[in-house]
This record gives structure tokens, sequence and C-alpha cells, in this order.
């Protein structure tokens, strides 16, 4: 059972401004019945160009629609430009803390309050999808710029974190590695750096023959068995790294693809640059 | 007025029965000996966990020799799975299905990850097998066939005496998750040709923390828990006598009321899901109606979503259980009602309600009179279904 909060469970048994306006001047939507919550939101604006009314409807759990009945709250009264730096952690903040898990909650009020301002603005559907960018997690359909922003505003440090508060990598988890390479955008830059710059410049034979070992093992095996393949090292020559694959992988069509795109790539990643992966067939 | 209490998530836990109470109790106070002693203490443990033994095997028509006390039903399934495994090491291929419970299916999935061929079975919109699929992956690599008696979220009861013999024929081992059968439905052994079975105490109004493996004589088996010499060798570890009573007394309790109970049990859960199919419109049943546990009940409501259903209930003392995302603690919903193909519109809304010997009428009356304002107060809310939607107000 989620611990919700006192101001959470208000919002949720006694939920206000639910419904539509009529002729609206600004309407947002975020979510779909398949990603298991929705949102519709919309505002009326006064003379003075300050919403004077919201409604909401919400399809999902307890904290979406306490969330959104939140939000409601929190913009009328407030110019466009004043609701537009409203964040996330505002509405979390607002209803007294949302659980970790459930943060995508008030992730999905944001963007839709984001999206009624967009069209009350006049913008128009496909500008609103150029600034979101491209697609990242497709189970959930999350976009890189959505995720980013989420980073930033939160202080994001992990694909669990991102998860928890966008669902993006929360089904089928291939979309894992862009998302930890978008974290690593924000978050990481001047960590990599540092790490380039610590990095040596030059190993010893021993040095790059015991990591190009360490990283089959740790990073390239599992993943190769997850498939039921395998691979074994068969041998060195200064950056020439001779393998075989084993396995399923050895009856594989797309063995090359794996080898270049994948043994290759991780190899290059965590031993150097100038590896190149060759195979030896039996 | 005090708030009712209506317990309808039987299939998560059941209340311990007050006659399991009180056959436990004497063995924390008095007879608290440790069963392999030399003393009189230890002689009276060892008289309550051989009665216990007998009980259990009577419940399901087994040898008290084959019936091995385990401390849960994953467990039970981890020592069936593994030790099978471990004893014909020249094997490499599981076979089990794609609605099995975490404790066999997160098991396989980390097997097949070092080392062996998994084949997860499918099942159809009614939640059924199609065991032509089971003999066409049976093969002679095959070391053992985990499929459950009867799913957990549905209820649905898959035909385990045509499984088993079709695994038997093949010479590959058979073991059954049968938590969520034992004690709902018969269940005879010496008919169904069952190598190892899984049963779970706490779903049958023992306390949590107790479990059984069955094994039948002359199955190849290593055991999980190695130790002393507790169980015949089969599972190490000193005897946890106050429960080992207490699952024997809930064995009792089962075998003697299943047939009453069963009758009863089922026009109560039939009650129930008719009238709130016909009061809550837009809902609609999950899985095989005609095989199907007595108790368990799987329903969908359309363009709403399980959580907020259950925490309105929960505010009315119904307990209930959801295949929906947000109360599973990850983001996917139910991979039991996905295998079947149930549509993200009904999947999300899906409640199950899952009775037992202590259900009355006037909880099923609470549930319907509850249930059909709540549906309607979360779907005012919701964005979909209002053009689909014709309420007869």
């Amino acid at each position: 059972m989620w611990d919700y909060t006192e101001k959470v469970k208000d919002h949720f048994y006694n939920p206000r401004n639910v419904g539509t306006l009529e002729k609206p001047d600004g309407v947002g939507e975020e979510g779909s019945l398949a990603c298991g919550d929705s949102l519709r939101l919309m505002f009326k604006l006064d003379a003075q160009g300050r919403i004077k009314e919201a409604k909401f409807q919400t399809f999902g759990c307890g904290s979406a629609i306490a969330s959104a009945s939140a939000l409601t709250e929190m913009i009328v009264g407030k110019t466009l430009e004043e609701a537009e730096i409203i964040t996330n952690q505002d509405i979390a903040d607002y209803l007294g803390g949302l659980p970790v898990e459930k943060m995508h909650c008030s992730v999905m009020g944001r963007e839709a309050l984001e999206a009624a301002i967009a069209n009350s603005r006049g913008e128009d559907v496909e500008a609103l999808r150029a600034r979101k960018g491209q697609v990242v997690c497709e189970c959930f359909g999350v976009t890189d710029n959505e995720i980013v922003r989420v980073i930033k505003e939160n202080r994001l440090q992990t694909v669990e974190e991102v998860t928890n508060y966008t669902k993006a990598g929360g089904g089928c988890r291939r979309c894992h590695p862009q998302i930890e390479k978008l974290i690593a955008g924000v978050i990481g830059v001047e960590q990599k750096q540092e790490a380039v710059r610590l990095a040596p410049k030059k190993m010893s034979n021993i040095q790059k023959i015991k990591l190009i070992e360490d990283t089959l093992e740790k990073e390239i095996k599992p993943m190769l068995r997850a498939d039921g393949g395998d691979i074994e090292l068969i041998d060195i020559e200064g950056d020439r790294v001779m393998v075989a694959l084993r396995g399923m992988c050895s009856s594989c069509p797309s063995s090359e693809l794996t080898l270049k795109k994948y043994v290759e790539s991780k190899l290059k990643e965590f031993v150097s640059e100038d590896i190149i992966i060759e195979e030896v067939k039996p | 007025m005090t708030k009712r209490t209506v317990y309808a998530d039987n299939n998560a836990t059941t209340p311990v029965a007050p006659e399991v109470v009180e056959a436990m109790t004497p063995f924390f106070t008095e007879h608290y000996g440790n069963p392999s002693s030399m003393h009189y203490l230890a002689t009276s443990s060892e008289k309550g966990i051989k009665q216990a033994r007998h009980n259990v095997a009577q419940l399901i028509n087994a040898d008290p020799s084959e019936i091995v006390f385990t401390s849960c039903g994953t467990e039970s399934d981890n020592a069936a799975i593994r030790g099978v495994l471990a004893a014909v090491p020249h094997k490499k291929h599981i076979i089990t299905t794609r609605v099995e419970h975490p404790a066999v299916r997160n098991l396989c999935q980390y097997l097949n990850k070092n080392g062996y061929r998994l084949t997860e079975l499918s099942v159809d919109k009614l939640g059924q097998l199609d065991l032509d699929e089971l003999r066409e992956t049976l093969d002679d690599d095959t070391a053992i066939v985990s499929v459950m008696w009867a799913n957990n979220e549905t209820g649905v009861i898959f035909p385990i005496e045509e499984i088993a013999e079709m695994v038997k024929s093949r010479g590959a081992i058979f073991h059954c998750d049968a938590v969520q059968a034992v004690g709902k439905i018969p269940i005879d052994v010496k008919q169904v040709n069952i190598d190892l079975m899984s049963i779970s105490g706490h779903k049958l109004h023992a306390p949590k923390g107790i479990g059984v493996l069955y094994i039948r004589k002359g199955t190849y088996f290593v055991p999980l828990l190695m130790g002393g010499h507790q169980e015949q060798g089969r599972r190490g570890g000193t005897e946890n006598v106050p429960y080992i009573v207490g699952l024997g007394k809930a064995a009792e309790l089962a075998l003697d009321n299943m047939e009453a109970e069963q009758k009863r049990v089922k026009a109560l859960r039939d009650r129930l899901e008719n009238e709130l199919l016909e009061k809550a419109l837009d809902s609609s049943v999950n899985g095989d109606r005609t095989h199907r546990l007595p108790n368990t009940t799987s329903i969908s409501f359309k363009y709403i979503e399980g959580e907020g259903i259950l925490l309105l209930l929960s505010a009315e003392g119904i307990a209930a259980s959801s295949g929906s995302a947000c109360t599973s603690g990850s983001l996917e919903p139910s991979h039991v009602l996905r295998a079947m193909g149930v549509p993200f519109t009904r999947v999300h809304g899906s409640i199950r309600f899952s009775l037992s010997r202590y259900t009355t009428e006037e909880d099923v009356s609470y549930i319907v009179e509850k249930m059909v304002p709540i549906v309607r107060r979360l779907r005012d809310i919701s964005p979909f279904g209002r053009d689909e939607l014709h309420d007869p107000k």
C-alpha cells in the first residue's frame, strides 16, 4: 500500500475542479489509456490574461487524480507566464510529497499544463511535438527532451529515478542505455571530462589484456548469454582482439552485427578507441 | 457507526482460522521441544508433526512420507525446480507458462540466463493453454515442466491431469504449483500423475511462513536446503513445529468443509459477479468461467484505473486487489491479463475479488452496494468512455 500524505488523500477523495469547460482558452492532454494514466486539463482566462477557471479529467491512480486536482488549484489566478514556471516538484510539494514511484503523476500534470498553455497561445500540436524531441521509451512514448528536462529539474542520477519520474524505461527496458546516456549528458559532462583526464594515456599490455577480459566478463558475456550465446577470447595482438562466438551466437545470422555493433563498441568504450574485433572461425 | 470489514482478497492471503490458532498455541508454550532431541518434550513435538503430516497427506490423498514441510510456497517452487534440475544435470530444457506466479516465472527466467533453455507456453484469451503447444515443445532434453494448477489472478484451472500424462509420456518431471488450488478444490495425487506439488499454508487459513512440497516416491530430487536429517534429509533446518501443526489443522478443516464450502462460496462468487456485471456497465470477466476456482472473479471495469477503485473500496472497509500497473509496484500491468491478450482499456481497470469460507451473503451485498457508485464516480472523473457509456439513469 502506498504511503500517501493526507493532502494527497484529500485531493483523491474530494477532487477539486473535475469536469470540462465550455469554450476553454487552453486545452492540454497527456498520457493514454495504454500507458495506464491520462490527463485532460483545460482553463479559461480573464480579461487580464489570468487563469480564472481550470478543470480536469483523469484516468489513473489515486496520486494521478490528486496531482491533477492540486494543479487546477495551483494555476487559478496565475498568468500564463506565472503558470509556465510550475515544475513537477512544485506539484508534489503542494501535495506534501508523493511516493517516489509516483512522481510521474506530477510530471504528467506539468506536461498537460505545458500543452494547455501552448494550445492557448495558438501553438499547434506538431510544433509542440517537435519541441518534445525524439521518442526514447517506445513503451510509454517518452521523448528525449522530456527526459532531459525531468533529469535537470529533479537532479536525477539513475535510470530507476527517471522511470519513477517519467515512466520511461519501465516497460521492456530496451531504452535503458539511451536513458543512461541522457543522464550522463546532463549531469555527467564534467565528471566524464574528469574521467578522461584521469585515464592513463598509455596502458601496459598486461593492463590492457586484463581490462579486455574484465569487459568481456562483466559487460559483454551477460548480454550474450541472455540470448543463449557466448563469446570466447582467443588472442590479443596489439589492438586486435580475436574472439570466437559460441552457443546461439555461433549460428546467428546477425553475429557479424553483434560483433561490430555490440562487442567492439563496448571494448572501445571501456578499453580503447583503437580496438578492432576479429572473429576466429572454428 | 463502525466500519465494516469485508475481506475479499483471499488469493493474496487468508485470515488464520481460530481453530488453527488454538491448535498451534500449545506448541509455543508447552510442547516446545526440538523433535530431534531425546526427551519427553521432543516426543510431543514429533507427535504434532506426525499428525500434521498425516492431515496434509489426506487433503491431497498422498502418502505421509511424500510430504515435506517448507517455509512457504516460493521455497517449495524453488526446491522443486532447482532440486529436479540438480538431479538430472544432463537435461537443459524447462517448460512453464506465461501466466505462472513470479515464484516460478522469475526463477525460470533466471535459469534461462544461466544455461537453460526455457519455453513459456502461451494462453488464449480465456487464459487456457494449448496442449498441442506443450506436446510440440516437449523433447528429450526437457528436464522439468512446471505448470500451475489454478491461476492466482483469474482463478482459471488448467487441465493438470492431461498435462501430467503428456509430460510423463516424454520422460520429463512434472511440477505443479498448486498454491491456489489446494484447499479450494479436491486434489488427488493418486489420480493425477504429478511428481512434485507446491502448497502454501497461508492460502488455506494457516499462517504465513509455512508451506509444503509434495514429492512423489521415487522422484529424483536434490534438496535445496542441505543440513540436518529433518524431513528425511529432503529439507534441512529445525522443523517449524507450531506452524506445521497449524497447517495440519488447516488441512483437516479444508478437507472436512470442502464439499459444502465449494458450493456455498461458488454461489456467493457467482452472485457477486453477476450483480456487478449487470449494475456496473462496461464490465467483463477475465478468464475461463467454466474451469475456474469457486472463490475467484477477475472483473475489468473499462475507462477507470484499479488503484483508484481499491483506495475507494478500502475506505469502505473492503479489501480486494487489482491487476493494474499502479498497484503492482511496477509500471507494467498484470502479466497474466496481458498474456491473455486482455486489451489495455480493460487491464488497468481489473479488480480481483477472492472469497473464502468466511465470506457471507451480507458481504457480497455490501461489495455490490459500494462498488457500483465507486465505478460511476471514477468514470465521472475519467476523460474516456463518455461517448461509449450509456448509463440509464
